[in-house]
C-alpha cells in the first residue's frame, strides 16, 4: 500500500502536480488516468523517486519516504519495478540478458541461479522463444512483455506502468493489462498504472484517480466511473462518439 | 550555450561517476567494450589520416625549402616537430571529437530519450557511474592512439620524401636532430587532457539533454563544437602554461 499526503511537484515556476492525496492499493492494479500533460508521469516518478516532490509525503507501507536516509531509499528501490512507456530495454542487451540485468547489478547470486529466475520470468511472460532476441527484433507487445518480466525479476513490492498499452493494438493492449493484474494478484504487488485508455480503466481500474491539470479531480473504482455525475470525468470518460452512443444503452 | 550553472554540473557529473560504483565484475566488462569501441577502433582512421597528413607536411616543407644552401634534413626535423607538437595531439583530437565524441554523445543521448537511464536509475544502479567511469578509464588508452599518430605520420613524411628523391638519411637525421624530451612531455599532457575532455564533454551532452530523436542529432552537433572548441581553448592554455 502506498499512501499520498499533498504532493506538490512544479518545474521553473509551473505546478505541475498539485496538492495530490489518495491510497493506492496493495494487491489491486490502481489507475492514474487524465489527459496527455496532465500530469500522471511525473506523480509517477515522484512515487519511484526519479523526482523529489517539494512538498507532501509519500507513505510506503508504512514507512514515511520523510524518514528515510540514502540507504533505506536504495533498498526501498530494490523493491520497485516499472515498466517505462516506451518499455526501455537495454538495446545492446538480449531478452535474457535484459531480464538478467537487475541480478547481475544487484544481487549476490551466481550466473546460473541468476539466468534461472530470469527464465521463469520470461516464462512468467510467455516468451520462451525470444530468449536470444535483441529489443530491435521485437514487436512493441512483446517488448512490453519483456519490460514486465524485467519489472517483476527482483520479486518487487511495487510495481508502476507508465502507459503499458501506448503504442499497441486494443487486443495486445489488454492482454498486457491482463498479464499485469494477474502478476498483481499473485504476488500481491501493489500495482499503479498510468493510463487514458478507456479500455485499461473498464478492465482493471480496481482504484481509479483521474487528474485534471495536475489536480485530482475524482477518485473511485471503473464501477462507479461511468455513474459519476462529474462534468470533467463524463467528458473524459465519453470523449468518442462510440462510447458516447453506449452511454445512452446505460 | 554553456552557463557558469553548466560548468559546476559538468563537474558534478565527473565527480558523481566515481561515486556508488557497480560492481567490478560489470564494469570491468564495460571497460573492455569502450577500449574496443572507443580506442581500438579508432586506430584505423587515426593511421590513415596520420600517414597521409604526415606526407603532406614533408612535401610542403620541401617545397618552402627551395634553397639549395638550406640542409634538406630540416624537412625532416619540421614533420617531426609539427607532428608532435600540434598535429598528432591537437589535430587529431579534433577528429576524434567528431567520430568518438559524436558516438558518446548519440549513444547516452538515446538512453536517455528512451528512458533507458531512468531505468537504470529506478533500479539504484548509478547511471553516471554505469555509462561515463568507463569511457573515462577507456580513454586513459587515448594516448596510446596519438603515439600511432605520431610514428605514422613522421613515416608518411619518410616515404613522401623517399618518393620525392630526398635522400632517407637526410630526413632520418633531421627527425633526430636537436631532440627535447620536454616537447614530448607537453604533448602528452595535452592529449591527457584532451582524453578526459574526450570522454567527459560528449556525456555531458549526452547524459543532460531532452526531447527525442532529432534532439539527439543535435545534441551531437552541439557536443562536436563545444568539444572542439575546448580542446582549441585548452590547448592554447597549455602552451602558453608549458612553452611559453
Ligand atoms: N523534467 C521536466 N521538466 C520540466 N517540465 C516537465 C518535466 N517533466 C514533465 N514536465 C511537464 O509536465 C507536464 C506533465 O507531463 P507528464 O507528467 O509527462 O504528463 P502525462 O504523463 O500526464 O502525459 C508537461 O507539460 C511537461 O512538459
Ligand atoms: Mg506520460
Amino acid at each position: 500500500m502506498i499512501e499520498i499526503k499533498n504532493i506538490i511537484k512544479s518545474f521553473n515556476e509551473s505546478t505541475i502536480v498539485n496538492n495530490v492525496s489518495t491510497t493506492f492499493l496493495k494487491g489491486k492494479t490502481n489507475l492514474i488516468i487524465g489527459q496527455s500533460g496532465s500530469g500522471k508521469t511525473v506523480l509517477l516518478k515522484c512515487l519511484l523517486g526519479l523526482h523529489t516532490p517539494d512538498s507532501g509525503e509519500i507513505i510506503y507501507d508504512g514507512v514515511s519516504n520523510k524518514k528515510m536516509n540514502d540507504s533505506s531509499k536504495t533498498l526501498l528501490r530494490r523493491e520497485m519495478g516499472m515498466v517505462f512507456q516506451g518499455s526501455a530495454l537495454f538495446d545492446s542487451m538480449t531478452v535474457i540478458e535484459n531480464v538478467m540485468f537487475p541480478l547481475t547489478m544487484l544481487s549476490d547470486k551466481n550466473d546460473e541461479e541468476i539466468r534461472e529466475k530470469a527464465e521463469i520470468a520470461i516464462q512468467r511472460v510467455e516468451l520462451e522463444k525470444a530468449y536470444d532476441k535483441l529489443p530491435s527484433e521485437l514487436s512493441g507487445g512483446m517488448q512490453k512483455r519483456v519490460a514486465i518480466a524485467r519489472a517483476i525479476v527482483m520479486n518487487p513490492k511495487y510495481l508502476f506502468c507508465d502507459e503499458p498499452n501506448s503504442g499497441l493494438d486494443p487486443r495486445t493492449s489488454i492482454i498486457i493489462d491482463k498479464l499485469i493484474q494477474e502478476i498483481t494478484k499473485e504476488f500481491n504487488i501493489t500495482t499503479i498504472i498510468n493510463s487514458h485508455d478507456m479500455n485499461s480503466v473498464m478492465e482493471i481500474g480496481e482504484k481509479i484517480i483521474f487528474l485534471v491539470d495536475g489536480e485530482k479531480n475524482w477518485e473511485g473504482t471503473n464501477k462507479e466511473i461511468f455513474k459519476t455525475t462529474n462534468q470533467s470525468v463524463t467528458d473524459f470518460v465519453y470523449s468518442s462518439e462510440l462510447l458516447k452512443k453506449v452511454k445512452k444503452y446505460l | 550555450m554553456f552557463y557558469l550553472s553548466d560548468i559546476g554540473k559538468y563537474f558534478i557529473m565527473i565527480k558523481m561517476s566515481f561515486f556508488k560504483p557497480s560492481k567490478w565484475k560489470v564494469l570491468r566488462k564495460l571497460i573492455f567494450k569502450e577500449i574496443n569501441d572507443l580506442i581500438i577502433e579508432s586506430i584505423p582512421i587515426v593511421a590513415i589520416l596520420s600517414f597521409f597528413i604526415g606526407a603532406v607536411i614533408s612535401i610542403q616543407t620541401a617545397l618552402n625549402l627551395s634553397s639549395p644552401f638550406i640542409s634538406k634534413s630540416l624537412i625532416g626535423f619540421a614533420t617531426r616537430q609539427s607532428v608532435i607538437l600540434e598535429f598528432a595531439p591537437t589535430f587529431m583530437s579534433i577528429i576524434m571529437a567528431g567520430k568518438v565524441g559524436s558516438y558518446i554523445t548519440s549513444s547516452i543521448g538515446t538512453m536517455r530519450v528512451t528512458e533507458q537511464i531512468d531505468a537504470l536509475e529506478v533500479m539504484g544502479i548509478n547511471p553516471l557511474n554505469y555509462l561515463v567511469f568507463p569511457k573515462i578509464v577507456a580513454l586513459l588508452f587515448y594516448p596510446f592512439v596519438i603515439t600511432i599518430s605520431m610514428f605514422v605520420a613522421i613515416f608518411g613524411g619518410f616515404l613522401a620524401m623517399t618518393f620525392a628523391g630526398v635522400p632517407s638519411e637526410a630526413y632520418i637525421s633531421g627527425i633526430q636532430m636537436e631532440f627535447e624530451p620536454y616537447h614530448i612531455v607537453y604533448a602528452y599532457i595535452k592529449t591527457f587532457l584532451f582524453a578526459i575532455i574526450l570522454a567527459t564533454v560528449p556525456s555531458y551532452h549526452g547524459f543532460y539533454m531532452k526531447g527525442g530523436a532529432l534532439e539527439v542529432g543535435k545534441a551531437s552537433t552541439l557536443s562536436f563544437v563545444w568539444t572542439s572548441i575546448i580542446i582549441i581553448v585548452v590547448n592554447f592554455i597549455i602552451t602558453q602554461l608549458l612553452l611559453s
